[in-house]
């Protein structure tokens, strides 16, 4: 007896279903993304998003390029990386080419140190860079650069040796409790870096860092609401890494922005990019910026959304519901509209405000093309031109082009019979 | 014949509807004093031939 | 432009919360820009550096709120800024719609809802009400083209449930007042209707109104119920119902002739009904009692409201005339009949009906076949009598213009005249019509002026006989009540205007343009 394809991409789609939720993310260390990003070779910065090249990146993200040079010695400045990267003299890689990912410009040069995310279930490993609110967003200033200087001399050192010190963090953990307390893990990761920062204090003197590192990275940690987000975006990489190259399985294992296109991966065509282009984002501003400032939509965080948090749990984080307009009844429908396109509930990620249901886990292509119902992301705002912090955020949905081109190549595929 | 089976219900309680299709009739029963939520709904795959083609094998 | 700013102390709110307080601050008249932010060292310098003069000599720290404005004029600003605590209350702004997509989010929505309304197109139809029905909910089914297989699984389903389905294909009902599809505003009263079509519905519900007496519930149950293939399912359960209903005292079941084991089926539970049951098959040709036990049996209706007003206890006159309190719409005297027939020239003898409603149109055609006269129609009584093309009259013929033929891809003739407008001109274009046979249908979720998109078409009908030195009688029937939005009064007027004679019933305006030809056909 055969069995028909639909069957057949209904368990390909439960084992990538149970290979997310199955992940046990552990962060095991903090180190140059040179010494363990495979394939990131020198003069090379990896970035957020599907491919792209210099000549048509996004301007926030040329803007990020070009500090990238200027952090790693490459060039003096801005004009002169430009110069560099026009002359095609340093290399551009998208970051999840290398199990990498990064928010949104997402760069990623040899020296910038990365965390290291293993998940200790299927034994691979992913790596996401720092967040912060300038460089990633395009701003090449000193004072921008400046902070990755720190990061990787004096804080990243510092977490490197408490992490080594206690033989690894489990991650899981922090994540549970976390969307138990308003976090949604991507624009709200305020209770996961409280955690994470508690988490990591003692070992930090344990290991025998230095006061002054010390004190520095306590304070760079503690007045830091979004420093979890680079984990918990390394933490989705990781488990929807192991999800990745099912044969059969219609699941989305990647959404990833770079400014110009949106793209998605699916685990049955692994390796393979669907894009369109990246919608504008409906938002709020920051002082200074208003409508006319954006780019379009930037960054590999949507990898938060790609294994069920972030927009699709927005209902668990109430202090950020402003997004969606203000009503927790809003939030809560855009999470129940999320199950419309997902292969189940996750059994240990829960949700308050859903009665403690579990978050949403494994976007099929096939529900989403059927139903018309698209993700729902939430993120940051970067400037259309380089040069700019960030400048606000809000809510966008993937485009359906996506997800039309990958069940054409899905079926051109697998329905040959 | 018992008397609370949900037809009987639906006779003596008043009309709280769902509206799925044509919005028209949902105005109409707002119009009324109705309960009612309108169900926005699209066809699968938005009406998109090919797509509704390729689901019908995968889906 | 001017910065204007104010510090609140030891205020905490969110900084997604205080964008969105911005945002809205900054489409205040007179407000070019504005921040309102939590004053960390960074947020200051972020200020100062968009332009915001003077924000870090306020003396705000870490745990203090900044409001700040760059304003056209001061006083803009301060009243703003007087008004702060307003502004920082819980937002106000209006909630952007989230759009339900699903029966499942309509439900968690509304809990309580009791009843499905499904018109989406007949392919997706059936699955729409599959899932209605399972998540508990009555189904009023208006789509059509949904299969006779899905049709029954669907009733087997929902008695299962103690649930109903009304339809497929139905277009109204009334529930407890409330009508839903095309209904029409009418008043409650002792009355229950069943009936397979929404036109046969909106007849007798008008005309029970029109009587002086009111309408319970009237409950449609879809063209084919009654037919073998489903066994009269839905019209079983309405019986169930209505007579278990404390404020029906009447009921009146409206079809086409049922299957024959289907007619006995019905027979036998309307004979067990302790309530009195009145049926009107139309179309039925061999003879029916006038009554037996619970049963009165009526060929047409305006026989069967009139039999339903009485057996609740009203009074329709002798022949069903009009109380005091409806409005009158005939316009037809007995001296009519002779009037129009003196205008007409040798060789025009035929009948054209261009229809709105279904049932109107078959209830037509069997006035004029039992006047002996053969009618063809698209939707005929018989299978012989089927119009060859059902765009090109000959002799008697009766167009249904709402069948599916006519609405694949177009509105439905209750909802938009265009095609019958272009009908009746296609009509009047041939020198051997004598009468035009029309309905105007008003009610709920019907065009909101039947009678004046028509009415152009009319004179024009009338202009292009006349142009050959005859006359064309235009005979028209309203369904309405005098509650319906559009009013009919209004539209009677319309009609009149136009060179219509207008009659309160469909029944009538086809016994007049049946007189009218009697004895021209030849």
């Amino acid at each position: 007896m055969t069995i028909s394809i639909k069957e057949k991409i209904e368990a390909a789609n439960a084992e990538a279903f149970n290979r997310i939720n199955a992940a046990e993310p552990v962060l095991v260390d903090i180190v140059p993304a040179g010494d363990v990003v495979p394939g990131l070779e020198d003069r090379m910065v990896l970035h957020a998003g599907p491919p792209v090249d210099w000549k048509h990146m996004s301007g926030a993200q040329q803007g990020a390029v070009m500090a990238m040079a200027m952090f790693e010695g490459w060039a003096d400045s801005h004009g002169q990386a430009g110069q560099l990267l026009d002359r095609g003299e340093i290399k551009l890689d998208s970051n999840h080419h290398h199990h990498a990912v990064g928010p949104m410009a997402g760069t990623i040069t040899r020296s910038l140190p990365v965390y290291v995310v293993e998940n200790r279930t299927f034994g691979n490993r992913a790596y996401c860079r720092l967040v912060e609110d300038r460089q990633q967003f395009g701003d090449y200033s000193q004072d921008a650069i400046a902070e990755l200087y720190n990061w990787r001399d004096a804080w990243a050192p510092a977490l490197a040796l408490g992490v080594r010190h206690m033989e690894g963090l489990a991650l899981k953990p922090i994540i549970a409790k976390a969307l138990q307390m308003g976090d949604e893990l991507h624009n709200r990761p305020n209770a996961a870096s409280a955690i994470f920062a508690g988490a990591m204090a003692a070992p930090m003197i344990g290991a025998g860092v230095g006061k002054d590192d010390l004190t520095s990275t306590l304070n760079y940690m503690t007045g830091h609401d979004l420093l979890f987000l680079g984990l918990s975006m390394a933490c989705a990489k990781s488990a929807a890494d192991a999800a990745c190259g099912i044969e059969y399985s219609t699941v989305v294992t990647a959404m990833a922005r770079n400014g110009k296109e949106f793209g998605i991966q699916v685990s049955g065509l692994d390796g393979q990019w669907f894009t369109a282009p990246a919608p504008e984002v409906d938002g709020l501003y920051l002082p200074g910026y208003g409508e006319g400032d954006a780019g379009l939509d930037m960054g590999d965080s949507a990898i938060t959304e790609t294994v069920g948090w972030g927009g699709f749990i927005l209902a668990g984080a109430p202090s950020i519901l402003n997004l969606v307009g203000g009503t927790p009844e809003e939030a809560l429908a855009y999470s129940r509209e999320m199950r419309e396109i997902t292969v189940g509930l996750s059994p240990d990620y829960l949700i308050p405000a859903l009665g403690f249901q579990g978050t949403a886990v494994g976007i099929d292509i096939r529900k989403v093309v059927q139903t018309g119902i698209l993700p729902i992301i939430d993120t940051a705002m970067a400037h259309k031109d380089p040069g700019h912090p960030i400048i606000g955020a809000g809510l966008v949905r993937a485009p359906m082009e996506c997800f039309h081109q990958a069940l054409r190549s899905f079926a051109a595929r697998y329905a040959t019979e | 014949m018992e008397k609370d089976t949900p037809i009987n219900e639906l006779l003596q309680k008043p009309i709280v509807a769902i509206n799925i299709g044509v919005q028209d009739f949902a105005e109409a029963l707002q119009d009324q004093g109705v309960r009612v939520v309108n169900v926005t709904w699209s066809p699968p795959a938005g009406g998109d031939a090919e797509m509704l083609a390729i689901l019908e094998k995968l889906l | 432009m001017l910065t204007e700013s104010i510090v609140l102390p030891n205020r905490y709110l969110d900084s997604v919360f205080l964008m969105r307080v911005a945002k809205r601050l900054a489409g205040e008249p007179g407000i070019i820009q504005a921040a309102v932010v939590m004053a960390t060292p960074k947020n200051l310098q972020v200020l100062a550096d968009a332009g915001y003069a003077g924000v870090d000599t306020l003396g705000a720290s870490v745990n203090d709120l900044v409001v700040s404005l760059q304003a056209e004029t001061r006083e803009g600003a301060r009243a703003v800024l007087d008004s702060m605590d307003d502004w920082l209350q819980r937002d106000s702004g209006p909630v952007g719609a989230t759009m339900v997509r699903t029966l499942d989010q309509a439900l968690n929505a509304q809990p309580a809802s009791n009843l499905a309304v499904v018109s989406v197109p007949g392919e997706f139809a059936a699955g729409e009400a599959r899932s209605a029905l399972e998540s508990g909910l009555n189904v009023f089914l208006f789509s059509d083209n949904v299969s006779i297989e899905d049709e029954l699984s669907l009733k087997e389903m929902a008695r299962e449930k103690g649930l109903i389905v009304m339809g497929p294909d139905c277009g109204t009902s009334i529930i407890g007042g409330a009508g839903i599809g095309f209904a029409n505003v009418v008043r409650r009263g002792p009355i229950g209707v069943i009936g397979a079509s929404g036109t046969g519905i909106q007849e007798v519900t008008t005309l029970v109104h029109r009587w002086g007496s009111g309408i319970s519930h009237a409950i449609g149950i879809g063209g084919r119920d009654l037919s073998d293939a489903i066994g009269g399912i839905s019209a079983l359960q309405a019986i169930d119902a209505l007579e278990a209903d404390p404020a029906t005292s009447v009921i009146v079941l409206l079809s086409k002739p049922p299957g024959k084991k289907t007619r006995s089926l019905i027979d036998e539970r309307i004979a067990q009904c302790s309530k009195p049951v009145v049926t009107c098959y139309l179309g039925i040709l061999e003879a029916q009692p006038a009554g037996n036990g619970s049963a009165t049996y009526t060929r047409n209706l305006d026989a069967a409201a009139s039999a339903a007003v009485k057996l609740a206890g009203g009074d329709t006159g002798a022949d069903g005339v009009e109380t005091q309190e409806t409005v009158s719409t005939d316009s037809a005297s007995v001296d009519s009949v002779s009037i129009e027939r003196a205008l007409l020239m040798p060789g025009q003898r035929y009948i054209r009906g261009v229809f709105a409603g279904g049932t109107l149109c078959y209830q037509a055609q069997q006035i004029i076949r039992d006047a002996g006269l053969t009618v063809r129609s698209n939707e005929p009584l018989e299978k012989g009598m089927k119009l060859e093309d059902s765009r090109r009259s000959t002799g008697h013929a009766l167009v249904d213009m709402g069948a599916d033929e006519f609405t694949r891809g177009y509105p439905h003739p209750m909802v938009d005249s265009s095609q019958r407008a272009e009908r009746i001109i296609a009509e009047a274009n041939d020198r051997q019509v004598a009468v035009l046979l029309l309905d105007i249908i008003l009610g709920y979720s019907a065009s909101a002026d039947p009678a004046g998109e028509l009415a152009p078409a009319i004179r024009q009908a009338k202009r292009l006989a006349e142009q050959r030195g005859g006359h064309l009688t235009v005979a028209a029937s309203i369904c309405g009540s005098p509650g319906d939005p559009q009013g009919l009064e209004t539209q009677t007027e319309r009609l009149r205007d136009a060179g219509a004679i207008v009659f309160s019933t469909g029944l009538k305006a086809a016994q007049f343009a049946t007189a009218v030809v009697s004895g021209r056909d030849a």
